[in-house]
This record gives C-alpha cells, structure tokens and sequence, in this order.
C-alpha cells in the first residue's frame, strides 16, 4: 500500500516541458531513497492549468506544486516525501492561504467555478489504467444500459438530458441516435471525430490522453443504443500521445472483456478500432471524415443523404466528437436531469474551453454552458496580462467569429454566440488585447482556411483565396473602401454557395471583425495605418532625436543599412530603406526608436 | 467482463487505491514527525504501519501525512492525531506495534491510548 500519490502531469502541454523527464528524475530519487514502496508516480492527463505547467500534485496533501524543474525533484523527494515538509517555493501561489495552510486546488480561482463533466478524470487517473477508471465508476454506464435499459430507453435518457453536438455544429445528439436507430441494415457503425483541427485548440486531445475509456465506454454505449456492433475513432496522426493511450486503452478493455463479444453477459458485442488521420483540416467534416476512412482522400459529399441513413460503408452511422460522448457516462449514471439542470434553456451541461492568447492562465476549463465570457477570461482565466486591456475574443477557430468586449458579459451558449456573429465551434478560445490587429486575426484565420479548402467546389477553393488577396491588399496599405463592400459580398457568395462546413463557416472571421472592428479596417484603408501597430507595411520606425543619444548601436544592428548618423549625434531611418524588421527597437537601450 | 458483479468487485478494489486523491481535508489526520531526528528514531516503520493498517481495514477519510521536527527529539518517532472535533493527542516513542494499537483502540474505537501518550511519557 502506497502512503503517497505524487501525480505529475502527461498531457502534451507538460510533456512538451518535459514532464517525462521530470518523472523518470522522480522515480531515479524515490529509488534512491528507497521509497519505492511507499510512493507511486502516477503520470496523468491534463490538470487544465497549462501555463503553470509541469505540474504535479502530492496526496494525501494535495499540494500542488507548478513550474517544476528536474533540478527541483531531489529537494522534492528529500524534503517533502521524505521528511514531510512542503517545499514552499514551488507551490502555486493560489492554492497557499495567507497563514500559510494550503488550500485544496478545487477552491483557487481557476477551478472554483468550473465543473467537470467531460473532464473529470483527466489530472485525476492514470489513463493507462484500466482499475483507476473502474474505481471512479468507470464502465457502469455501460453495465447499466445492456442490464437495466433497452436501446430506446438509452437514446430517450441522451435526448432528454438535451446533449448537443460539442464539435460545434450543436446538433442534438439524441435525436441524431434517433434517426439512425431505425434504420435497418446488416451493419451499423458508430465513430468518433477526434481530427480536432482548430488551431489552438485541445479539448478533444486532452480527454483522450487523460481519459480514454470513458470514450470506449461511451461509444459501446451508442453502438448499444443504434444497433452497431463496430467503431472507429478517426484521429489525427499529430496527437501521438493520445493515440498511443487510446490504443493502450483499447486493448486493456478487449482483453477484460469490455469490448469483444457478449459484454456483461448480455448478448451485446462491440468493437473498436483508431484510424490515423493525416491532419487536413477538411477530415473534420463529417462525410470527408467517413470518406477517408474508407480509404478515400478526404472531401465532403453533398448531403442528404445524411449519416444517419448512408454514413460510412454506405451504412448508417451516428458521428459524434469525442467531448459529446465523453458527457454520455455520466449523463446515463446521474441521469437526464442532473444534466439538464446545468446550463441555459436550450444549450445543457457543461463546455470545455482551451483558452489561448493574451490570457494569464491559458489551459483547458470546463465551465457550465450560459457562464459569461467575463467570468471565463477574468475569473477563471485570471484577465489580461501586463495590464493590457481586453479586446475581443476569438471563439470557433476558423469557423468562428470574434466577440468584442461590448458583449463580455453574454452568457456563453450555442445560440448567444450564433446571435452575435460566432459560434461556440469546438471549443477554442482565443483572448486578444489592444495589441492585436482585428484584419490580421481575420487573414491568419483566412490564411489557414485557404491553405485548408480541400479543392473540390469553387466557391471554397477560389472563394477564399480571392478573400485572403483583399484582405492583403489591406494589411498592404493598398486597400480602398470599395474592397470593403467587394469582401462583404465575397463572404456570402462563399456562406451561400459552399459544399461543407468548412467553406460555409471560413468567412466567419472576417464578417464579424467587420461587423465589430470596422474602423479598423478603415483605418488601415484610409489612414494607411494600423491601429495595434501589427500590421509591417503600414508602420513606420523613427528616432525620437531628443532621446537619442547617438550611440551607434542602432546603425549597427540593421540589416538593411537604413540608419545613418555620426556618433553622438540622433540618428535618422530612411523610410525607404526600412526594412521594419524591428533589430534597432529591440537594441535600443534609451527607447528613441517608435513605430506609428 | 461477463457479469456486474465482476466490474463491481474490481471497483471495490481499486477504489481503496486511489481514495487518497480524494484530496479532503477534512476527517482524521495522522500526522508523523519525519524530520531527521524522527527518522532516526524509526520514523519511517512507523508511518508505514499506520498506511498498511489502515488500508488493511479499509478505514475511510482518514489520511497519514509527515511534518517536520516538532521539538521533542527525545520522543520521536511522534505521531500526532488530529480528529475534527476533538483534542490533538501527541504519541512519543513510537513503533510499528504500537501504531497498530492506536489504529485499533484510537482511530477505530475512539479510546486514545493513554499509556503511549507524551504527556503521559513525560511525568
């Protein structure tokens, strides 16, 4: 028996900041002062708190110490496991109270308001373990629907919870059961889209490296619930961590009888398989997705017919992504109401976010659906840091839109969001401040649509990339206001006349930062400039002579030769020569060099 | 898995293992004087008793943590109980047969034992 628990997180996020190394270090010392017996690493999913990462929390205490170094473990080892006494300095300030008594970490600002459905294991079990899961109820969702449920009953209890699709489009997932149950053919097929390619998003990723039974759980419960005996978990090949956990997974629960023939005694017989995806963005859409799976290069066909009656194989098949069914356990354990008596009127439960950008606590949070975007950036998310102000904030990837600090407070659901402009998309959160440029945001998210447009109709292919050259002509400083009007048209034409999601949803960013960031996009037109001081072609680099003191280093460092002058003596950049390549600011140690 | 009654008694099993993580503070607490003094005096057989019995009779919300020297070298090892509620009642000289007592009479039963008690060791 084990007196302690040392939990370090094996998310991507902290394994990319060595948290791998950090606990090969831990065991090398436990080893060292034979504690072998009384202390077990356990590696877990994500915590959520990526900037403080690595992390690792030591129980029975539940300290939580963040930002560890290897350096750092044989003082945590010697001291602390040892001895017994906390090593301070490494504790996130949060969870330290002011007379020095260490809060629970589900009492800090950041997990305080969250509540975790769909993230409730992952920074809790090992994933690798199929016992730990068992012993916080895994598998009993699925115990209880092949004994004490009928597959009506399991789709009634998913329809009634009110469970919409998480992977952005919002479909209700019972009804989507519901509409492929009925439908007979000799085979059906449940899978689950974990090409999760919004960037800077990691919801889906996250769940599957920290919990992934609860997936193999949930789509034995569908393949029960519509009749299909096979599954197929479409992930991308970038997510190695996860892959390699969901295969561990996979066979763990094969060979204890959880997948395979009869389960429970029931007569039920389920399987699953992964299938790599090779990253293109259009995989995400559900009949691209179908279509490369089967073999085929990934691109959309028109539907109907929908999944539900023709999916893969040609044979129905309910489609859902890995945070819906990472709700159904629970939702079947605790029942419909529980679930349904979180959230707002038509969007229930929870939302996973994977907030970015400029926020002090970037990670992963799991709030109540109808939680207001302020409560998410400055509550949970800790605001803004180096006292910038909060400008907008990009939901929805490249399918999305941004939402302006005039509707900071709306509650975050999927028809609020629709309503002004956005979406709820996957689950990507962006946070910008007053130094981000709105028609840069909007050409990044452009620049990656374009590049995405898998080709096959040409209101997508040529669509964007005609948007993506307006929106240039504009950070060029070459735009006029009739390109304005040209854009607006532009995005509807693509909206209207695209054959998926993808080309539907790609002009989302720029008509939203037109709608709500206008000005900016005249300023850069008409002014020749860029209000946040982003865009390179329409700023300019000049010497303020009253702080220069004529030290050279600025002639020096440029790359160009653009600046002259004789030692102590201002010195002047020739706009022409100017590269803008910033060197001269950042070597600048009397801070005389501006941009306008 | 062909039956409940096997996820269930898995569950069981596995639930005992992780309960610690459960991360209360609330319950009763061992704590075990695990400075270099108490370490010295076998601290560590000791900690380990109270870890052991405990699980061996699947005691819940009670959690065994170290600190540090509390001044009384000359008693260690030093287990303290803290329950809610009631008085702190500090042990001196302990050992792993001891520790086994005091999860018996104590932790179970509610009755400290007086005799292993520092105040008691120290009149």
């Amino acid at each position: 028996m084990y007196r302690s628990h040392v939990l370090v997180c094996g998310g991507t996020g902290c394994t990319s900041s060595h948290s791998q190394e950090i606990i090969e270090a831990l065991e090398r010392e436990i080893a060292a002062n034979d504690l072998t017996e009384e202390i077990k690493v356990v590696r877990t999913g994500c915590f959520g708190l990526c900037a403080l990462g690595p992390i690792m929390i030591v129980y029975p205490e539940g300290c939580f110490y963040s930002r560890v170094k290897v350096d750092d473990i044989p003082e945590i080892v010697s001291e602390h496991l040892l001895k017994g006494r906390i090593v301070t300095r490494l504790l996130y300030d949060e969870t330290v109270e002011e007379d020095g008594d260490i809060k629970a970490l589900n009492e800090t600002d950041f997990y305080k308001k969250q509540v975790r459905v769909a993230l409730r294991n992952c920074g809790v079990i090992n994933p690798e373990s199929l016992d730990e899961y068992i012993a916080n109820d895994g598998y009993q969702a699925l115990a209880k629907c092949l004994t004490e449920y009928t597959p009506e009953q399991v789709i009634q209890i998913v329809t009634d919870s009110g469970l919409r699709g998480r992977g952005g489009g919002g479909f209700p997932t019972g009804r989507k059961w519901a509409l492929t149950a009925p439908n007979q053919a000799p085979q059906k097929y449940v899978v689950c889209n974990a090409d999760e390619g919004d960037p800077g998003a990691f919801m889906d990723r996250s769940v599957l490296e920290g919990d992934p039974h609860c997936l193999i759980e949930a789509m034995a419960i569908a393949g029960y619930a519509i009749g299909a005996t096979m599954g197929y978990v479409y992930v991308r090949a970038e997510y190695p961590i996860a892959v390699r956990r969901l295969q561990i997974a996979i066979d763990d629960a094969r060979e204890a009888g959880l997948l395979g023939k009869d389960i429970f005694g029931s007569g039920f017989d389920f399987d699953m398989e992964i299938r790599l995806g090779a990253g293109a963005f259009v995989c995400g859409e559900e009949t691209a997705l179908m279509t490369s799976i089967e073999g085929n290069r990934g691109e959309p066909r028109p539907r109907p017919p929908y999944p539900a009656v023709k999916g893969l194989y040609g044979c129905p098949t309910v489609e859902n992504n890995v945070e819906t069914f990472a709700n159904i356990p629970q939702i079947i354990l605790k029942g419909a109401e529980w679930f349904a008596s979180m959230g707002t009127e038509k969007s229930k439960g929870t939302k996973v976010f994977a907030m970015g950008g400029k926020i002090k606590h970037s990670g992963l949070v799991e709030v109540p659906m109808g939680t207001t975007l302020r409560e998410i950036v400055e509550e949970i998310g800790g605001g803004i840091p180096n006292g910038k102000k909060f400008k907008a904030a990009q939901t929805g990837g490249p399918s999305g839109g941004c939402i302006p600090v005039q509707h900071f407070d709306i509650p975050v659901d999927y028809d609020n969001l629709i309503s002004i402009g956005s979406m709820m998309g996957s689950g990507g959160l962006i946070v910008m401040d007053e130094t981000t440029c709105m028609v840069d945001i909007a050409k990044f998210f452009l620049e990656f649509t374009a590049e995405e447009s898998c080709g096959k109709c040409t209101p997508c292919r040529i669509g964007t990339k005609r948007l993506l050259e307006l929106l240039e002509k504009i950070t060029n400083g070459n735009g006029t206001m009739e390109d304005l009007d040209k854009i607006e048209k532009l995005c509807y034409h693509i909206k209207d006349n695209s054959l998926c999601g993808l080309g539907q949803s790609a002009p989302n960013p720029v008509l939203s930062t037109l709608k709500f960031f206008r000005d900016e996009y005249v300023a850069h037109i008409v002014d020749k400039k860029c209000p946040a001081g982003v865009c390179k072609a329409l700023l300019t680099y000049t010497i303020d002579a009253d702080k220069c003191k004529g030290c050279t280093l600025c002639s020096r460092v440029c790359p160009a030769g653009a600046i002259s002058g004789t030692v102590k003596n201002p010195h002047v950049i020739d706009p022409a020569k100017c590269l803008k390549c910033g060197a001269c600011m950042e070597k600048c140690k009397f801070g005389a060099i501006e941009i306008k | 898995m062909k039956s409940i009654a096997e996820l269930q008694a898995i569950r069981d099993q596995a639930r005992a293992k992780i309960a610690m993580r459960e991360g209360s503070h609330e319950g009763t607490r061992i704590v075990v004087g695990m400075a270099t003094c108490g370490i010295a005096a076998g601290a560590r057989p000791v900690l380990n008793a109270f870890v052991e019995e405990i699980a061996k009779r699947n005691i819940q919300n009670v959690s065994v943590v170290q600190t540090g020297c509390i001044g009384m070298c000359q008693f260690e090892p030093i287990v303290e109980v803290l329950a809610p509620g009631k008085e702190k009642v500090t042990y001196g000289l302990m050992d792993a047969e001891k520790a086994v007592r005091v999860v018996t009479d104590h932790i179970v039963n509610g009755n400290p034992v007086a005799e292993y008690t520092v105040a008691k060791l120290m009149k």
